[in-house]
């Protein structure tokens, strides 16, 4: 399914851990390896960091799509940071999924630093997926649209 | 309910405790009040009836402050509260002195009134000693009766059993409410399509009138600055502006007690709009029940939570697109 | 005095939406609101208590104030325009509607509320008797009469019909614009039908509540109780009573950032939350019985001091109903009778 529909821009944000996911799209860049640029990426030191607020909020103001990429589990730069983001963002994900939100919306990808192939073909298929989701309506604020 | 009262006088006399935290009589038959007695002749008001529906944990995090042990009244389901309490170190166990009270499922005044039931003048049949099969209400508009079971709180009928988890000694019989299943109806709204859930959830929680009765009830919420109560977070704690902000509240205050809430069901209870907020919880226990094992919260004082606690053979956030 | 079968109600709303915005208690997943009408919407007459009062229609519980736009380099202010649609509240109850009069001192002596004042101006309320009261209710306590709601417009349900009287110019004007669906009827039916109640209300058992020692003069009295100490420990502190009360006023005003732009709004407050008032310097009510407190010398004492008398309650009972802990302004009245008693 390709890009057609030029009028929707769809927003994604990118919660990269800064030791393995955030240098795994470093290297995509410096590989000239393209992804879109409607992935907004914030830098976070572990993907344990990410609170499932800013998941909400993200969808909040705005995001159409808000995928989360950490180091593989078992290669934490902390140790076991990962291994509690995976199971927050599994039960946060359920909710979302059970109050009606398509699950396309959301994504885990876990991403090494030395992956940048796999950063960018990970943003093309999810902004693909957006796409075909179309807006996010289930889960922003109309103040933020407006 | 006089065993119980003789025993507190008796404990409140010889100094084991210095005040005891029950219900006292209200002046309607269905509203008793969570209330502190400190004399034998205050406790001439302490009542326990099918009407007792609070969970008195939470009050044990003020108590346990106070100078003194507390003889508290604790349900079979308030006791996994107590024991999460005790966990989180939010209630002193030494500060307490529990009496397991017998119970025969609780009554939803609710319930009885959407069946039409008004004026009440008084009830029989919610005695602590009854039967507990029918309920006799003498209304300005006649007599009316009502099956027990129909007017039980939604909870009651998913009891998780009578025994108590956690007491110094027990005082009255129970009888067995359950007739349902636990996951029933959370089962039959992950069946629905997206957009049936959707439509479904708006419905509930466009009534949401962001009075925090939930939060302020639930013993697993006892943070002393709640996240919503602060200026700098965008959703607001009182208002209601969008529907957004009636999903964003409950999404992230069952998140919060997640793997923590004990499923007392004070949360739909107090709800003035009668939203089953238990919903929301109760779909955390089943995912945690399912891909992390069967854990309940309050059980005993020991376990670790399932989101303080991680294997290396979690599922992966992906099977939530995968499952049916 | 007109009337119109309770079949024909339909019809009735119809003709009224079809020119003005019509609120009236709708029935959304188990629970009975006010909210607006449409053609799908399930009325609900019978429900004698909405869970909220019918103060949002004059007071939403979130209200623009103005928007604050940022285009480029430029800033431009879109102030909130007031209400300027006419709109009929239908099915409020004679306590709802002093609630209203209660806020009317708040809002509509100077400096005016102008948000609130256009609702007032073009707002007509049609309100019903209350056919069978209810053990929470106790209106009478507050000079309020339950078979004679002072509004636009009053209505009873007797058997099969609804009777209509206007009582005021838009209670008129309204009647005017609906003629042609009502018919002439006679006021005997009325008459037995506002005996029934007042005999049902005599029954009620709080009618006869007694609020002496509570007016401006007690205020030293009754604020250095030592009875407020008991009475407040129940008490979660959630907000419950004050958004379901049609009396309480309280709002706070919050901006919220939407990326390009800033909204001002305005939303209801509880004096019960711990950040009720707070300042720079911190919160003058420390502590949960100084908040419990408050709220009822407002209700019973403050209000009344600053309005010749006029108690801020109007004795609905939705309190009553919906405390999580079964707290009330009943048992705070209560409590101070039995003063010279156990308690």
């Amino acid at each position: 399914m390709s890009l057609e529909n030029k009028e929707f821009k769809p927003k994604i944000v990118a919660f990269c851990c800064n030791w393995c996911s955030y240098a795994g799209a470093d290297l995509a860049g410096s590989s000239r390896l393209s992804y879109p640029a409607d992935v907004k990426i914030i830098r976070v030191p572990c993907s344990c960091r990410v609170n499932p607020m800013f998941i909400l909020r993200a969808f909040e103001k705005g995001a159409d799509g808000v995928i989360m990429c950490g180091c593989h589990p078992g290669d934490c730069h902390y140790s076991t940071g990962n291994y509690y983001a995976r199971r927050r963002m599994t039960l946060l994900f359920s909710m979302l999924d059970y109050i009606g939100v398509e699950n396309g919306r959301t994504r885990v990808e876990w991403v090494s630093a030395a992956e940048g192939v796999k950063f960018s073909e990970t943003m093309n298929s999810f902004v693909e997926k957006i796409y075909s989701l179309g807006e996010n309506v289930r889960l922003g604020d109309l103040r933020c649209k407006k | 309910m006089q065993e119980v009262v003789n025993r507190a006088k008796e404990l409140l006399a010889d100094g084991t405790v210095a005040r005891v935290l029950g219900w006292k009589a209200g002046d309607l038959p269905y509203n008793p009040e969570p209330a502190y007695f400190e004399t034998a002749e205050a406790l001439e008001d302490f009542v326990y009836n099918g009407f007792c529906g609070a969970n008195l944990s939470k009050y044990m995090i003020e108590a346990s402050k106070l100078e003194g042990k507390t003889l508290v009244c604790l349900k079979p389901c308030d006791t996994y509260s107590f024991n999460q309490l005790i966990k989180e170190h939010r209630v002193d166990r030494d500060k307490a002195y529990i009496i397991g009270v017998g119970c025969k499922g609780k009554l939803d005044i609710e319930r009885i009134k959407k069946q039409g039931i008004k004026g009440i003048e008084s009830i029989e049949g919610a005695e602590i000693t009854d039967a507990a099969d029918t309920l006799k209400v003498h209304t300005i508009y006649g007599e009316k009766t009502c099956a027990y079971a129909d007017a039980m709180l939604e909870r009651c009928h998913v009891c998780k059993g009578k025994d108590h988890m956690i007491y110094d000694e027990l005082i009255g019989e129970s009888k067995e409410t359950k007739d349902g299943e636990r996951f029933d109806e959370v089962a039959r709204i992950e069946a629905m399509s997206p957009e049936e859930k959707f439509a479904f959830f708006q419905s509930e929680l466009s009534k949401c009138i962001r009075c925090n009765a939930c939060r302020n009830a639930c013993p697993a919420c006892s943070c002393r600055k709640c996240v919503f109560d602060s200026n700098k977070f965008d959703s607001s704690q009182k208002a209601n502006v969008d529907t957004f902000e009636e999903k964003m509240f409950h999404i992230i205050r069952a998140f919060h007690v997640a793997g923590r809430c004990t499923d007392c069901g004070e949360c739909s209870r107090v709800c003035p709009q009668g939203i089953p907020l238990h919903l929301f919880n109760r779909k955390f226990i089943k995912d945690i029940d399912e891909l992390y094992g069967e854990y309940q919260a309050g059980e005993d004082t020991e376990s670790k939570a399932p989101l303080t606690n991680y294997t290396f053979e979690d599922a992966e956030p992906s099977i939530v697109g995968k499952r049916g | 005095m007109y009337k119109i079968a309770k079949k024909d109600l339909s019809a009735l709303f119809h003709l009224i939406a079809d020119s003005q915005e019509l609120y009236l208690p709708v029935k959304t997943a188990g629970q009975t609101n006010f909210a607006a009408w449409t053609e799908d919407a399930e009325v609900d007459l019978d429900t004698l208590k909405t869970v909220k009062s019918a103060k949002d229609a004059f007071f939403p519980q979130s209200e623009g104030l103005y928007t604050v736009k940022k285009e480029g380099k430029k800033m431009s202010v879109e102030p909130q325009t007031l209400k300027e649609q006419d709109f009929v509240v239908f099915g409020m109850k004679a306590c709802d509607v002093k609630g209203i009069e209660v806020l009317d001192n708040v809002f509509l002596t100077d400096p005016v509320d102008t948000f609130y004042a256009a609702r007032r101006d073009h707002g007509t309320i049609v309100a019903m008797a209350c056919h069978e009261p209810e053990e929470t209710c106790f209106c009478k306590v507050f000079g309020v009469d339950a078979a004679q709601p002072a509004s636009d417009v009053a209505v009873w349900t007797v058997g099969e019909d609804l009777f209509w009287k206007a009582l005021t110019e838009k209670g008129e004007t309204l009647t005017a614009a609906v003629k042609e669906l009502l018919s002439d009827a006679d006021e005997a039916a009325v008459e037995a039908e506002k005996e029934a109640i007042h005999k049902i209300v005599e029954k009620l058992p709080y009618m006869n509540l007694s609020l002496e020692g509570w007016n401006g003069d007690a205020l030293t009295e009754k604020f250095d109780s030592p009875i407020w100490e008991e009475l407040y420990k129940p008490c979660l502190a959630c907000g419950t009573c004050t958004f379901v009360c049609p009396t309480c006023q309280c709002y706070d005003i919050k901006d919220y950032t939407a990326g390009n732009s800033v909204s001002r709004y305005r939303c209801w407050d509880s004096c019960m939350y711990s950040d009720f008032t707070m300042m720079a310097h911190g919160n003058n009510r420390t502590s949960q019985m100084q908040r419990f407190r408050q709220r009822f010398m407002h209700k019973l004492v403050y209000y009344p001091a600053n309005n010749d008398g006029m108690y801020s309650c109007v004795g609905c009972g939705r309190c009553v109903e919906k405390c999580p802990s079964a707290l009330n302004i009943v048992k705070v009245v209560k409590a101070f009778q039995n003063q010279g008693g156990e308690k």
